[in-house]
Formats: C-alpha cells, sequence, structure tokens
C-alpha cells in the first residue's frame, strides 16, 4: 500500500499540472488581439523593473526608461493614454507564458527576437539593434575586447542568461564566469573588484555606465548581433502590424532619437542606427 | 522530448552537482546540529546562550540571504574565498564551496532542534542512572543519551535531509552550476517553461522519494520500543 501511494504521487502532479496547462491555452486563444484591447482602453504592458536606462521602476511608482518610452510610444499610436497603461513585471523566464496566457498584451523588455521564442509566441520589430559586450572599471586598461580575457580574467554574467551560455561555450579557456542571478549583483561584484568585467547585452551595460558614470565603462565592439523585439500573441497579426507602424512612425518623427539620447546617453554610450522593421 | 535528448549529459551534470552539494552539506550539518544540541543541553550558561542566540538568528535568516552573504560578504568583503586565488577555477570552487558552507550553516540549525527534540524525549532517569554510575555529561550524553535521541528523530532528520536537497537550488544564485542553474539556461533556450519545470520536477522527486521512504524504514526499524 505504501508504496502504491508513492508512485501515485507524482503521477497526479503531472495530471494536476497537465490539466493547468490545458486551461491556459484555451483561455489564451479566447482573448482578444492587441488592437480590440486598445480600443476598449485598457492595455496590459510587460516590462522589467530593474534595468537602468532600459527600464526601471523608480522610487515614486512611475516607471522610466528606453524600453518605457518605446513602450508608451506604440500605445499612444493604438490611441491610448499613458494612463491606462497598466504596467506588469514580466521575469525573463515567464515572458512566453505571460503573453501565451493573455496576462499582457504585449512586451517591450530588452526581449530578444530568436527562432524558439518565435514558435511560441510573435514579435513586432525589431526596435533596437544590440550586441554582447563587456562592462569594466573605468580605471582599466588591458581588457579591451573578448580576445583580451586571456590569463584566467574573471567575467560575471547573469544565471543561465545567453550571453553567459555563449561565454562559456566559446570563451571557456581563456576566462572564469562567475555567474549571479541579477545583473546588479555582477555590478557590485565589478565594483569591489571581485570581478574584472561584466558581459552581457551591451545597451544593458550602457545603463549601468549612465549611472556609475565615471567608475564603470562599456568597452570594445560587440561581438554578437541580436535584436530587440516586443512580444506578443503569435496569431495576432494586425496587432503584429500596427506595432510595426508605430515603431516605424517613432524611428521616422525623431523620438526613438530623443528616448534613447534621453535614457542612455549619459553613458557615452554611442547610438547605433535605428534597425529596419522586419514584416515577416 | 527532444529536451530529454539534447540536455541529457547535461542534465546528469547538473544533478550530480546537487547531490553533491547536498551530501556534503548535509555530513557537515549533522555533526555541526549534534555539537550544537549537545551545546544546548549542557549544564554550561555560555554554551547554552551561544548555541541558543546561533540557532535563533541563523534559522530565522532566509537561505538566500545565507548563500548570498557567503558570496558577497565572506569572498568579496572579507576576502574569505576557500580556495587557492590563482587556481584557474577558483571561481567555480570558490562558489561551491561557499554554497556548501552556507547550507551547513543554515541546516545544521534544523538538526540541532530535531536532536534537542530527540533528547527530550529520552527520561531524566537515564541521565540520572549515567551519572550514578559516574559518567560525566559529555560521556552521559555520548553513550546513554544522544543514541537513544537520534534514534527517536530519524524521521525529522529525514525531513530536513530532504529539504535541503530541494534547497541546494538556491545555490544558482551565486552561479553553482547544479540543477537550477541549468533549469534557467533550458527555459531560456527552449522557452518551454512548463515542460521544463516538470522535467526538473521529477529529477528532484528520483532524488527525495527514495530519501523519504528510506528514512521512514529507517525510523521504524531503530526505533527505541520500550
Amino acid at each position: 500500500m505504501k508504496l502504491k501511494s508513492l508512485i501515485a504521487l507524482p503521477a497526479l502532479a503531472l495530471i494536476v499540472a497537465g490539466a493547468a496547462t490545458g486551461c491556459a491555452s484555451a483561455a489564451g486563444s479566447e482573448a482578444k488581439g492587441v488592437e480590440a484591447k486598445a480600443k476598449a482602453g485598457q492595455l496590459t504592458i510587460g516590462i522589467v523593473f530593474d534595468r537602468p536606462g532600459i527600464s526601471q521602476k523608480n522610487p515614486d511608482g512611475s516607471f522610466s526608461g528606453f524600453d518605457v518610452d518605446v513602450a508608451k510610444y506604440v500605445a499612444g499610436k493604438l490611441g491610448v493614454q499613458e494612463s491606462e497603461i497598466k504596467w506588469q513585471e514580466a521575469p525573463t523566464a515567464q515572458r512566453e507564458n505571460l503573453i501565451q496566457n493573455g496576462q499582457v498584451d504585449y512586451i517591450v523588455a530588452a526581449y530578444t527576437i530568436n527562432d524558439a521564442r518565435k514558435e511560441k509566441i510573435g514579435f513586432a520589430g525589431p526596435y533596437l539593434t544590440v550586441g554582447q559586450s563587456l562592462l569594466v572599471r573605468a580605471d582599466n586598461t588591458d581588457i579591451t575586447g573578448p580576445e583580451s580575457l586571456n590569463g584566467g580574467k574573471k567575467l560575471c554574467s547573469t544565471v543561465g542568461s545567453v550571453p553567459a551560455q555563449n561565454i562559456k561555450k566559446n570563451y571557456s579557456k581563456d576566462v572564469q564566469l562567475q555567474e549571479y542571478d541579477t545583473n546588479a549583483a555582477c555590478v557590485e561584484a565589478l565594483k569591489s573588484g571581485a570581478v574584472d568585467a561584466i558581459s552581457t547585452d551591451d545597451i544593458v551595460l550602457a545603463g549601468y555606465a549612465a549611472i556609475n558614470a565615471g567608475k564603470l565603462k562599456v568597452v570594445g565592439k560587440p561581438f554578437t548581433k541580436d535584436s530587440y523585439g516586443i512580444g506578443l500573441k503569435r496569431d495576432d497579426t494586425t496587432g503584429r502590424a500596427k506595432i510595426n507602424d508605430a515603431i516605424e512612425d517613432m524611428i521616422k518623427d525623431g523620438s526613438w532619437a530623443k528616448a534613447f539620447g534621453k535614457n542612455l546617453g549619459p553613458s557615452g554610450y554611442q547610438q547605433p542606427a535605428a534597425p529596419a522593421v522586419n514584416r515577416y | 522530448m527532444e529536451i530529454l535528448t539534447e540536455y541529457g549529459d547535461q542534465l546528469v551534470t547538473a544533478f550530480t552537482r546537487t547531490i553533491q552539494l547536498a551530501a556534503l552539506s548535509a555530513v557537515a550539518a549533522l555533526v555541526l546540529g549534534t555539537v550544537l544540541a549537545a551545546m544546548r543541553v549542557s549544564p554550561v550558561w555560555a554554551l547554552r546562550t551561544v548555541a541558543t542566540a546561533y540557532v535563533n538568528i541563523v534559522r530565522n535568516t532566509p537561505l538566500t540571504l545565507v548563500v548570498l552573504f557567503a558570496s558577497f560578504g565572506l569572498a568579496q568583503q572579507l576576502g574569505i574565498t576557500l580556495v587557492d586565488p590563482k587556481s584557474p577555477t577558483s571561481i567555480t570552487d570558490s562558489s561551491f564551496r561557499l554554497a556548501v558552507l552556507a547550507f551547513s550553516l543554515y541546516t545544521a540549525t534544523f538538526v540541532c532542534e530535531a536532536v534537542r527534540a530527540g533528547v527530550n524525549t529520552i527520561p531524566v532517569g537515564q541521565s540520572e542512572a549515567a551519572r550514578s554510575l559516574g559518567l560525566g555529561f559529555t560521556q552521559g550524553l555520548r553513550y546513554i543519551v544522544l543514541p537513544q535521541a537520534f534514534r527517536a528523530v530519524i524521521g525529522p532528520l529525514g525531513s530536513i535531509l530532504i529539504a535541503l536537497i530541494k534547497n541546494t537550488t538556491v545555490a544558482s544564485v551565486i552561479g553553482v552550476a547544479e540543477a537550477a542553474l541549468l533549469m534557467k539556461e533550458v527555459i531560456e533556450n527552449t522557452s518551454a517553461l512548463i515542460v521544463v519545470g516538470l522535467i526538473f520536477a521529477l529529477g528532484f522527486m528520483c532524488l527525495t522519494l527514495p530519501t523519504g521512504a528510506a528514512f521512514s524504514y529507517l525510523s521504524k526499524k531503530l526505533a527505541v520500543r520500550t
């Protein structure tokens, strides 16, 4: 009897979990597209709360950053006032699920476009071209790019992130990798001297360089090429077209460059060229 | 299924790391916890106070904070990295050892309380009998009280071990390459949150269910019958 109940337990857990996912996907397909939600004046946008310069929750409860400005501009083009936007935190691992379950209408959160994600959700944009780069202390002169990390330099990156995996795969002979669960923890380690450099998307690093001006700097050319897109439901093609229009307008009327300068200008990071929207 | 074939080797490596973390921490926690329990039941006021204070402080601190303190407080601020800084794998080794240290210090408090509960189940007459035979406090504890106390708390110790096995997932916050860290990588690459979550949940059940079964068998087999 005892043994039987032991085996039954995980089986039960599987059934419950299976039922839960079933419900979630069923509810997702019934929800309306971004356009309909915008017309009803109730837009929920997923962002991250802890990336300086990109999107950050301020002490007074407001949000600021380049992603936030993009999200607001797109919402404005969809006819939604700033005050009508509901901001929702979208942790990295949950982003696809939040979109599929309809808990957010779209996500603007340093969201890299890739094929595995495209199978689950749709991407409007890209609205920004990024690449993996290095952040070092301002007085450091011997690290100039990934080649200069030879000799057991210590590098920090966030746990499980693509940049961390990239380092493990391509540079593991040259460097030691310390993984922490947040970029902020890596920044602390860099400041205290426990690590020599931090690696992730250059734009994220630029945000940290901007709030630590004079102490930290971004060095070298980006050694990968990625694009940030706006994630939304995969089958919502009209919504995707609308958001793509909005991104193109934002680039054309100069708001894009203004938002970049305002949020990431202080870092000294050179503004990249605006990307061309990819309508697939 | 594709996930299993693609990440099969890495799954084995990661879960091996989890088992190493749990096993080393369990041994250290058992030793330290027993010492703490002995201090808490000792007739010396100072030992009792120190042990009680330690247990109450560490047991009531979130584990994530204990682990982060090991990495940021000990390693970065105080320079206690537990490795030769010139070693080519110093970061990996340091994170692993600091994690074992943190888990041991944390779990020892629970072991201490379980063992102390066991000691309390032993009738006072037993230690009085030990004393009348001429055994001192340490001897009485060593030969009379603790052997019986341990046999009374095998069940609770099993629960603590299961909790420890699952707690090792916290080590990923300081970059120890155990199961939870691999899980984050796989989710990042496949975006299959629920499937990947289930695979790792099953992996942990493979570790914890036999542990639970073994401890309930042992607790019955070794129970002190009076």
